[in-house]
């Protein structure tokens, strides 16, 4: 009988230290963020005073990109993205402008001749999608609005063109 | 008895590299930047003798004996309100006009040895346009003990995940 007793304390021990790790990784993300998880519902009024729903964009793939006008990597993707939407009639670029002030996202949205709706967010949107401690954070959320993968800093715009090529071949998009 | 005990054993062991394998695996979804994508430090026109380790700032405010310097988070608002470092100020975009002038009027009254912290934590070091015009404000105005908080990737990553302390809230 005592045979017994250490194997299955190492398998106790074993299942114990995977779910806290499991735990961990979640408290520092929080939830909404991770993938596979459905992405947090939002509405918000966009610059041209639109109102953004996520539900809206179901049958797309949503790239939701968090950023500032200040923040360089941002002004660098920016019009990689602008290129993007104008060559994926499939894919929706939604911004989520972090800067104090509406302001000076006018004047950039209107300087850069963006092209997909942009919209100022606040610290609880930011913390429904697990924390936006830094900038830029991306998202591509798959068509039936479940989150895909989550991109810390700018982004390679031919990984993240493979990854919405994926997208769109995957079973979320393809016509039932 | 023993190969009994010793197929269980294996089981163990086959239990807990299928678990390591699946953390490591849903881990790759996320997708952070490593330490080779960072742009050297010496980007930023900031002195190196300037910076401070967050391991040593972390240090010194858990410390009960060191003074604790006057923090100030040059940054954006929403990250501020999501998480800062305990007791630190927030101080618009250093960057930015008004950011200069808030940093100014707050610190214009001090004596120019008080011990200052800024640290900002938007983006990768090298990319962070906050920090340096708010070090040379600070430095213009005759402030002798000015440090700036090394922050490699940004705030989330390098303080936040590290376990440091932090507060959230306006």
């Amino acid at each position: 009988m005592k045979n017994w007793t250490i194997p299955i304390v190492l398998i106790v021990v074993c299942f114990a230290a995977y779910f806290v790790a499991r735990h961990h990784r979640r408290a520092n993300l929080s939830s909404g963020s991770q993938p596979g998880q459905l992405a947090p519902e939002f509405s918000l009024k966009d610059l041209r005073g639109q109102t953004i729903k996520l539900v809206d964009y179901r049958g797309k793939v949503l790239l939701l990109n968090f950023w500032a006008t200040w923040c360089e990597p941002c002004r660098q993707e920016i019009p990689e993205f602008i290129q993007l939407q104008n060559t994926n009639p499939n894919l929706q670029i939604v911004g989520i402008s972090l800067d104090d002030s509406e302001e000076p996202v006018h004047t950039f949205y209107n300087q850069f001749k963006m092209n997909y709706p942009v919209a100022v967010g606040d610290a609880g949107l930011a913390r429904r999608y697990g924390g936006i401690l830094g900038l830029p954070v991306t998202f591509l959320i798959d068509c039936g609005g479940r989150i895909s993968v989550r991109h810390i800093g700018e982004v390679q715009i031919p990984e993240v063109t493979e990854e919405i090529t994926s997208l769109l071949k995957s079973g979320s998009c393809l016509p039932r | 008895m023993k190969s009994q005990f010793r197929r269980i054993a294996i089981l163990d062991l086959i239990c807990c590299v299928l678990m390591g394998v699946t953390s490591v695996s849903a881990q790759a979804t996320m997708r952070v930047p490593k330490d080779g994508d960072l742009h050297p430090a010496s980007a930023s026109d900031v002195p190196s003798g300037q910076l401070i380790q967050p391991e040593e700032l972390a240090a010194g405010l858990r410390s009960a004996k060191s003074a604790k310097p006057l923090l100030f988070q040059i940054g954006f608002r929403v990250l501020y309100v999501q998480a800062h470092i305990p007791g630190s100020e927030y101080v618009a975009a250093g960057s930015s006009p008004t950011g200069a002038q808030q940093l100014r009027e707050r610190v214009e009254k001090l004596p120019r040895d008080k011990a200052i912290v800024l640290y900002c934590g938007c983006c990768p070091w090298s990319h962070c346009p906050n920090v340096q015009p708010a070090y040379e404000l600070l430095h213009g105005m005759g402030f002798t003990n000015v440090k700036v908080l090394f922050i490699a990737h940004d705030f989330g990553a390098d303080w936040v995940n590290k376990g440091y302390p932090v507060e959230a809230g306006q």
